[in-house]
């Protein structure tokens, strides 16, 4: 009697400690790392300040240009992109949805696998994935698009899927005993009581997918990122800053409306 | 009058349906979106992925290092983050600042700091800290910052607001009012968002190389400058076993903790 209840604590300890010594492990190993290769350019202060200084005297001039090679432009680029990328990933990601739910497969050995597919599409990066669709289509920002599209699928599926776990099937069972048919189950009970998650969702990845769409440009899949990247290259910082700032515009507007959008429907 | 509702109601919905349409047309119309132009071409990009297989399996072993530097450099950086992300957080939280206004400021700077994507954080870092890990733990930090913050003060606004009470009433003053009764019950939930936002940093590691910030991104625009596609490939599929493992190790984690 006495053994046993000694016994819990001590194993509970001992688990404790082993967790407290295998972190103290990983951070004496990250930071032994760290400060082996810690060094500063003599020049950091240097362009710390002129980065600083250029952002803070952003190059309005750039904002809207003639010839139409300027910012709004890019940033409304950049919108475009993710606006597509987002609308062709929500329609694609549903039948992957129902692949990897786990209450539509009579086997979980199908679901798994579904799983473990929609995380494989996530890991892979999205900077890798609109190189290989420049490939094929060329640079610009239809690339973007596809790279996108192509990227949320796996965290919209994933996300879709799991509400299609967590649906409610008392409305379809009841519905079938009235004796509808599969078309009207579908649309009667199980769409709508998915939609509003689903349109949520789909908004709460277009607000990934504008920040995604900014830095998409980098390998030259259209967007604001192909104009940051060349002012970053060439020490440009005034336009960086004002880059920068319009991307910071953009998201918070995006993400301002969407939230009102999402906090609506749910 | 009913009837009337639905028809409004009818009305906003095809309004809305109609706005969408003409969004998502002229988006396509501008990106130049053409599924000829796709299809005509998706043999070129078939041609690549058949050059990736199969992936050069004796790479992986040449890599294994930068692939520790990713990871050192998530650990650190959502560290860094971390921990600046408390005071952060305690300070925009309004059942703890009770002065309305001061939340404000730190509530602002959190959400300009989300906006900003990763790796382009990166890119600005890598000029001032050069090319090379600390640039990326920095731009990491950064963006961990912004993310724990944010999810740590929504946490702290939804703490149970007794055992505050009883300690005001026995006569707490705010320094231990804060380590003794809002602390321990955001714990939790903090180390929760540290771990995710960790899952999240694992990730973004693995591309910032890309811009010069450290880690396996290095290898990666290297070796796609070589057109060495299969190498490409056995770094993504690296990636892919090292992130499945961090991600499962880290949700069984966060399970226990909530």
């Amino acid at each position: 009697m006495m053994n046993a209840t000694m016994k819990k604590p001590l194993m509970k300890r001992l688990r404790n400690w082993t967790i407290a010594l295998i972190v103290l492990i990983i951070y004496a190993w990250a930071f032994t790392g760290f400060f082996k290769n810690f060094e500063l350019k003599p020049t950091a202060l240097q362009a710390a300040k002129a980065i600083f200084a250029g952002m803070s005297h952003p190059d309005w001039g750039y904002v809207s240009q003639p010839g139409g090679e300027d910012l709004l432009h890019a940033l409304l680029e950049t919108f475009n992109i993710a606006v597509l990328g987002t609308f062709i990933s929500a329609i694609v990601c549903v039948p992957f949805a129902f692949w990897a739910a786990r209450n539509m497969n009579r086997y979980r050995m199908i679901s798994s696998a579904g799983k473990i597919f929609l995380s494989a599409i996530r890991v892979f990066p999205e900077l890798i994935m609109a190189l290989l669709f420049i490939k094929a289509v060329g640079l610009g920002a239809f690339a973007g698009v596809l790279a996108l599209g192509f990227h949320s699928i796996g965290m919209l599926g994933k996300l879709f899927g799991e509400s299609i776990e967590d649906m409610d099937f008392s409305a379809a069972e009841a519905l079938r005993a009235c004796g509808a048919n599969k078309f009207q189950t579908l649309w009667f009970a199980i769409v709508p009581q998915v939609m509003p998650q689903f349109f949520s969702y789909t908004l709460y990845r277009f607000e990934i997918s504008v920040r995604s769409a900014a830095i998409l440009g980098m390998v030259g899949a259209g967007g604001i990122g192909a104009p940051l990247i060349f002012a970053l290259n060439a020490h440009r910082w005034d336009r960086v800053g004002v880059i920068l700032l319009g991307i910071i515009v953009m998201v918070s507007i995006i993400d301002l409306i969407s939230g009102v959008i999402r906090k609506r429907l749910v | 009058m009913n009837l009337a509702k639905r028809r409004v109601a009818k009305l906003k919905l095809s309004l809305i349906i109609l706005f969408f349409i003409l969004i998502i047309w002229s988006a396509s119309k501008q990106t130049g979106v053409s599924l000829v132009e796709l299809f005509s071409n998706l043999s070129n990009m078939g041609a690549l992925l058949v050059q990736m297989f199969p992936p050069d399996w004796s790479y992986f072993n040449y890599v294994t290092s930068a692939m520790l530097e990713t990871i050192r450099m998530a650990v650190l950086g959502t560290t860094f983050g971390g921990i600046a992300a408390i005071p952060f957080a305690l300070f925009a939280s309004r059942n703890i600042v009770k002065t309305g206004w001061i939340a404000v400021p730190f509530r602002f700077v959190m959400n300009l700091i989300r906006t900003i994507p990763e790796l382009l954080l990166a890119a600005l870092f890598v000029p001032i800290f050069g090319i090379g890990f600390v640039s990326g733990i920095f731009a990491l930090a950064v963006f961990s910052f912004g993310v724990i913050a944010k999810l740590a003060y929504e946490s702290i606004e939804a703490i149970d607001n007794g055992p505050l009470e009883a300690m005001t009433a026995v006569g707490a003053n705010k320094v231990q009012w804060i380590f003794l009764g809002v602390i321990p019950q955001v714990v939790a939930p903090y180390m929760s968002y540290f771990l995710y936002c960790f899952e999240i940093n694992v990730r973004a590691a693995t591309i910032l190389g890309y811009v010069g910030a450290g880690g396996i991104g290095l290898y990666l625009s290297r070796t796609l400058g070589f057109l060495q596609y299969d190498r490409v490939m056995s770094i993504i599929l690296y990636t892919f076993v090292v992130v499945l493992i961090i991600d499962g190790l880290s949700n069984r984690i966060r399970e226990k903790l909530i």
